[in-house]
């Protein structure tokens, strides 16, 4: 399966710049989209943290600035990825049913073309966090590996909605409330400490595992924690792995169910 | 490397009419039903049936094979297992070399993309690579005649249009084995004949092909060999000519005859009445047709009718409506019946068939491919034989 994937990886490559180009043709917008999301959610996640340090007598914070601008990209990535991911099957069934190439390819590609506008958000959120003054660490070198586990998870996840989609249709419709509401359990407005002996539960959604790991390394200049990140690791791994395995199963019967 | 380029063996496939539970609410009486009765693959279930019963055929490397049948025969069936669209519910299908497939003209067209980068998402979907695509371009633009709305999106092309660039994209991927499916029928006349040279060309070149068309006359012109689908089998395959010749007569069978007047003998001769099997374009002919009916018939029309190998009807007249003449038979009674008529045909092997019939009762007789004759000619194209006098 791997290598037939590498043999296609040009037409990923492709899927991927056609959704990011039409995304940005013809649109008042351009490449505004790719901020506007993680734009509201900044808002949104400020909104709600001057409340909280309101209601509790302290000061709004620049780290609090900082945390919530940082998580709120790959939060957009994250939904926005899935998103794509979850119709890419039922969108594009008139290349599943008349031509034949990997149908990873598909879902992949919506990974991708949501990697690139996370890239442009996080070009767009720079000046925030160095406003914020969060400066730099040695800890940042733990990002590249957080942000991996991200698109592992992201992918695998998003994998497994295609496949899933294409026999039930409502999958797309639960996927769209899920994403929704899952802004309010994962860690992107609060941190997870701030729930002191509960916050393991939040951690156990392995999305908020990652985001905190983020916050560490990046805002507050310290390891991430171990045991949480492999927490996460084992999900991004295992999930992946469980993904691909029923998506290959299931992909002798795409073409006559999609 | 072995000279088997596709290996079709012993394929069945199931399909299923009707919904498909496509909720997750219909999930649960689903899996109840899988888990409470024992799935075989052999067997059919409610609503199950066999779009293809056991069907195998092998093509050698650089041959072309047609694909010919009815509307829901089975053809693209066949077309979707040979790509891997589909997998077959029993049996194997093996292909041997890098396969390209054209079942839909622009496939993966995005409307807001131009016909430029539609070309190069095209050419990605259809297995070439970026550099090939980048050199290739230039011959592509030009083949598909767009080369000023190449920057267009391509929501803006009329359907033609847009057929000829997804054609142009599809008939430069070169792969070694080569699927199309009526994708030919795009485009205008000059377009057509530009699709057929390139596929010829490409034949010329050693690239297997499986062509599946409607179109008969252009697989014969393409495949020396060809398979007729009817009900999910083969129902007859060897040269094309052939086959495209069962095909017609299938349907011509459909009238049968009842056989109360023999056709004892038939004959064909030149218009002084010598035996001749050889004409000249222009020249006359007489079939003599010697008829007995075992009983009494009256009024009944005779009727005759010229064929090309491929089983295309040219030409099929009656005594009714071309004279007014009827025929009548006592029981028993022999009668020969001469029909005099000119050759108006180009060069070529001609089938000639007889009836005799009334339009209450049906056929008393029915005679396909009685008679075979050849058209000589100094003129090879076209359909008919014009006498022309130059002044």
């Amino acid at each position: 399966m791997l290598a037939e994937l590498f043999e296609h990886r040009q037409l990923l490559y492709m899927l991927a710049w056609r959704d990011v180009k039409i995304r940005y043709k013809q649109s008042a917008m351009g490449f505004l989209w790719a901020i506007l999301m993680p734009a509201l959610i900044i808002a949104a996640g400020v909104l709600v943290r001057y409340a909280f340090s309101a209601g509790s007598g302290r000061r709004f914070a620049l780290s609090d600035l900082a945390a919530v601008t940082l998580k709120s990209v790959p939060w957009a990535f994250f939904v926005g990825a899935i998103r794509f991911a979850t119709s890419s099957l039922t969108g594009n069934s008139n290349l599943v049913t008349k031509i034949y190439f990997p149908r990873e390819v598909f879902p992949l590609s919506a990974v991708l073309a949501a990697l690139f506008d996370f890239a442009v958000a996080s070009v767009a959120i720079l000046p925030v966090l160095i406003a914020a003054n969060v400066g730099v660490s040695l800890e940042l070198l733990w990002l590249p590996l957080i942000l991996l586990l991200l698109v592992l998870l992201t992918t695998g996840a998003g994998m497994l909605l295609a496949c899933a989609n294409v026999f039930f249709r409502d999958v797309k419709y639960l996927v769209e409330v899920f994403l929704t509401f899952g802004i309010l359990f994962t860690p992107v407005f609060y941190e997870a400490r701030m729930f002191g002996k509960w916050a393991p539960v939040l951690l156990l959604n392995p999305v908020g595992a990652i985001l905190e790991a983020m916050n560490n390394v990046v805002v507050l200049h310290k390891p991430p924690e171990i045991l949480w990140l492999t927490y996460a690791a084992c999900w991004s791994l295992g999930g992946l792995l469980v993904a691909a395995r029923i998506f290959d199963r299931a992909e002798a019967s795409f073409a006559e169910v999609v | 490397m072995s000279d088997i380029a596709i290996d079709f063996d012993h394929v069945w496939k199931k399909f299923k009419k009707g919904e498909i539970y496509d909720s997750l609410r219909d999930l649960v009486p689903a899996l109840g039903a899988i888990l409470f009765s024992a799935r075989r693959n052999g067997e059919l279930q409610k609503q199950e049936f066999w779009a293809l019963q056991d069907v195998s055929f092998l093509v050698k490397r650089g041959e072309a094979l047609g694909i010919i049948g009815a509307n829901g025969a089975g053809k693209s069936t066949v077309l979707k297992l040979l790509c891997g669209i589909l997998k077959p519910t029993k049996g194997t299908v093996n292909i041997h070399g890098r396969l390209s497939a054209l079942i839909e003209v622009g496939a993966g067209f995005h409307p807001d993309l131009t016909g430029r980068e539609n070309a190069y998402l095209s050419g990605a979907i259809l297995g070439m690579k970026r550099i090939e695509i980048d050199k290739k371009l230039d011959e592509i633009i030009a083949f598909s005649g767009l080369e000023d709305f190449i920057d267009t999106p391509v929501k803006r092309y009329s359907s033609g249009m847009y057929a000829r660039l997804g054609f142009s994209v599809a008939a430069h991927v070169e792969p070694e084995v080569l699927l199309v499916d009526e994708v030919l029928s795009v485009g205008d006349f000059p377009f057509q004949q530009k699709c057929i040279q390139r596929m010829k060309q490409t034949l010329s070149q050693g690239t297997t092909v499986v062509f599946i068309s409607h179109n008969i006359p252009s697989v014969i012109d393409l495949c020396p060999r060809a398979i007729l689908l009817g009900g999910g089998q083969i129902q007859k395959s060897g040269q094309s000519t052939e086959v495209s010749r069962f095909y017609y007569r299938a349907f011509s069978e459909t009238h049968r005859a009842s056989s109360s007047v023999l056709l004892e003998q038939s004959e064909l001769f030149s218009a002084d009445g010598v035996p001749r099997s050889v004409f000249h374009a222009g020249e006359w002919a007489r079939i003599q047709l010697t008829l007995r009916s075992k009983e009494a018939a009256r009024d009944l029309i005779a009727g005759f009718f010229i064929k090309r190998p491929d089983g295309l009807l040219l030409f099929d007249t009656n005594s009714e409506r071309n004279g007014g003449i009827h025929y009548s038979f006592a029981a028993g009674e022999s009668r020969v019946i001469d029909i005099d008529f000119r050759l108006n045909l180009p060069e070529g092997t001609y089938l000639l068939g007889a009836n005799l019939w009334k339009s209450e009762d049906g056929f008393y007789m029915y005679q396909d491919e009685m008679l075979e004759f050849q058209v000589v000619a100094s003129m090879l194209q076209g359909y008919v034989f014009v006498d022309t006098r130059w002044r």
